[in-house]
């Protein structure tokens, strides 16, 4: 990994949480001690089953929850500071952005357009300069032609592409993707994920993505495994993927490649564990099988 | 029970009304209703039913539309006219039968509030909800009444309360239908038995959609809160308004309008007496 000595866009020191609980009692961490730091530039998927506190992990980096411990850094600042005022957390989240799971709750507008517009309404920019922004948001995420279109009749995957445009209108640094993916069918799956992909190698934007989906988490270059309010594991996917029974324990499934290559390896065939696509799995069998 | 109602009634179209600034619309339909009101006889009459006449042809909606809108009200026309023929006393005494008697008076009474109504509706359907998007009336709305934050009304709070309830109709719509649909599934019986009996199957539709939005409400305060809204202070728009002089003249013509209505209002003929 390319350890450019820069700020980390988003950095993450012994945070804990705990949910408070209607009586007042103790509830268990949603977060325990996690310390983390996101470079920029880089493409990280978290993982984790559901309570493993990855939503809350997401949650804390873009201030929507307060840590009860530990801080949380934004492009080098301290968030979790006693004296952050209003305008730090604005500014903050002028530079962390958030799409949520569910596409038809994070719609304001009854045009496409208006709503793209929304965010940067917020930032005070001139008229000519959001029209300017919309415009190339929306064509970004391959949206321009339902630009005066209204919100309800789109399918669940443009409803959440519209989403992220009206996010990247706001020229956002990191966008922090929270099981967006979650709630469409594949085909919508994948409209998301080639648009998150793109956002990542070709306008350089820090993508964190939340998924359960292993075939979406294969496609970042930083793996990050949450357990219990922990981090359990962190690396590449083909580090992380190595390790199938530690994914297993902690209630998670993996590529299906990886699953199978897995399989054949306990049975006693030569295979790397760490391939995700179907065809060099199939061409690492045939040698395989091959050489018996 | 079908709940596919079609919204809002906007008619897609390039007409000059539809190209006009909301705000030049809103204030267009007020002046109209004054007008409407003020005309007192036959002639007045005439005169809004041209008006209405060359506002349906400027706004190029096809009067069958319009003609479909005004089928929901007929039964308000027809039944404020019929009291007036029966309830009006006048001079002319046209026949009786037993204690119901009908006066001339009486009749044009009901021809002229008939009329009243037409022209009203067919005004301010046409200038507002035909040509006019919900969110430009909106929009229209908050630019008129942005004065009226110097005495810290909540203007602008408003209007994006009304933009988030137009953009959530739909939604909730088809929360509606699905909910609708499960209870059906579970042997839920929507359309026999009793007026109180059916009102009672719709508590378990109404208590599950209003949990369900107020989950929406707050899924959606956070998300707008993480992109940076803060209230109507700093905002600005994409889409700002600008008056043309057509919207003056519009505003213009009404008033002319309304000075020919009072002068034809001096020619004779039966008086509208309220």
């Amino acid at each position: 990994m390319s350890t450019l000595q820069k700020t980390p866009i988003i950095e993450i020191r012994d945070l804990s949480y705990a949910y408070p609980t209607d009586d007042g009692s103790a509830s268990s961490n949603a977060l325990d001690h996690v310390s983390l730091s996101i470079e920029e530039g880089s493409f990280v998927s978290i993982l984790g089953h559901n309570g493993s506190g990855k939503s809350t992990l997401a949650k804390m980096m873009s201030l929507i929850l307060i840590p009860d411990s530990g801080s949380v850094m934004i492009d080098g600042k301290n968030m979790s500071a006693d004296d952050v005022t209003e305008e730090d957390i604005l500014e903050a989240r002028r530079k962390v952005g958030m799409v949520f799971q569910n596409p038809d709750n994070q719609i304001v507008a009854t045009v496409v357009e208006e709503d793209v517009a929304f965010g940067p309404e917020n930032l005070g920019l001139p008229s000519e300069e959001i029209r300017r922004r919309v415009d190339e948001a929306l064509s970004l995420v391959g949206m321009s032609k339902y630009a005066r279109h209204a919100p309800h009749k789109l399918s669940g995957g443009q409803k959440q592409r519209i989403a992220i445009a009206g996010i990247i209108a706001m020229r956002r640094r990191c966008i922090i993707f929270d099981e967006s993916t979650a709630m469409l069918d594949p085909a919508g799956r994948k409209e998301v994920m080639d648009t998150i992909e793109r956002l990542n190698k070709e306008e350089k934007i820090t993508v964190l993505h939340i998924t359960h989906y292993m075939n979406e988490a294969v496609r970042g270059d930083r793996v990050i495994v949450m357990d219990g309010g922990r981090i359990l594991m962190d690396g590449t996917p083909k580090e992380v993927f190595s390790h199938p029974q530690r994914l297993w324990n902690a209630r998670l499934d993996v590529p299906q490649t990886t699953e199978l290559l897995y399989h054949l390896k306990k049975s006693g065939y030569d295979v790397r564990l760490d391939i995700f696509d179907p065809g060099e799995c199939a061409a690492e069998i045939a040698k395989a099988l091959g050489k018996q | 029970m079908n709940l596919d109602i079609s919204f809002g009634q906007y008619c897609e179209g390039k007409s000059v009304l539809h190209r006009m600034d909301p705000r030049a619309k809103i204030i267009a339909s007020v002046l109209y209703i004054i007008v409407v009101f003020l005309a007192k006889n036959l002639w007045s009459f005439g005169l809004l039913l041209l008006s209405a006449a060359v506002l349906i042809l400027a706004s190029g909606i096809s009067p069958k539309i319009i003609l479909k809108g005004m089928k929901a009200l007929t039964f308000i026309i027809i039944f404020t006219s019929v009291i007036n023929i029966f309830w009006m006393k006048g001079e002319t005494l046209l026949f009786s039968l037993g204690f119901v008697s009908v006066y001339l008076e009486g009749i044009l009474n009901a021809i002229m509030i008939a009329l009243r109504i037409i022209v009203l509706l067919i005004g301010t359907s046409v200038f507002m909800t035909y040509t006019t998007t919900p969110i430009a009336l909106t929009d229209g709305l908050e630019q008129l009444l942005a004065p009226l934050k110097k005495l810290h009304l909540p203007v602008h709070e408003f209007s994006m309360m009304m933009t988030i309830a137009l953009r959530f109709i739909p939604t909730l719509i088809e929360e509606t239908q699905k909910i609708m649909n499960a209870q059906k599934a579970r042997g839920a019986d929507f359309a026999s038995g009793s007026l109180m009996k059916r009102a009672k199957t719709l508590i378990p539709i109404l208590v599950p959609l209003f949990i369900s939005a107020f989950r929406r409400a707050e899924e959606l305060a956070t998300a707008m809160e993480c992109r940076c809204y803060t209230g109507g202070d700093g905002r600005t728009r994409m889409n700002v308004l600008h008056a043309s002089p057509k919207d003056v003249v519009l505003c213009i013509l009404l008033v002319l309008l309304g000075m020919v209505v009072i002068f034809t209002n001096g020619l004779g003929g039966y008086s509208l007496s309220w």
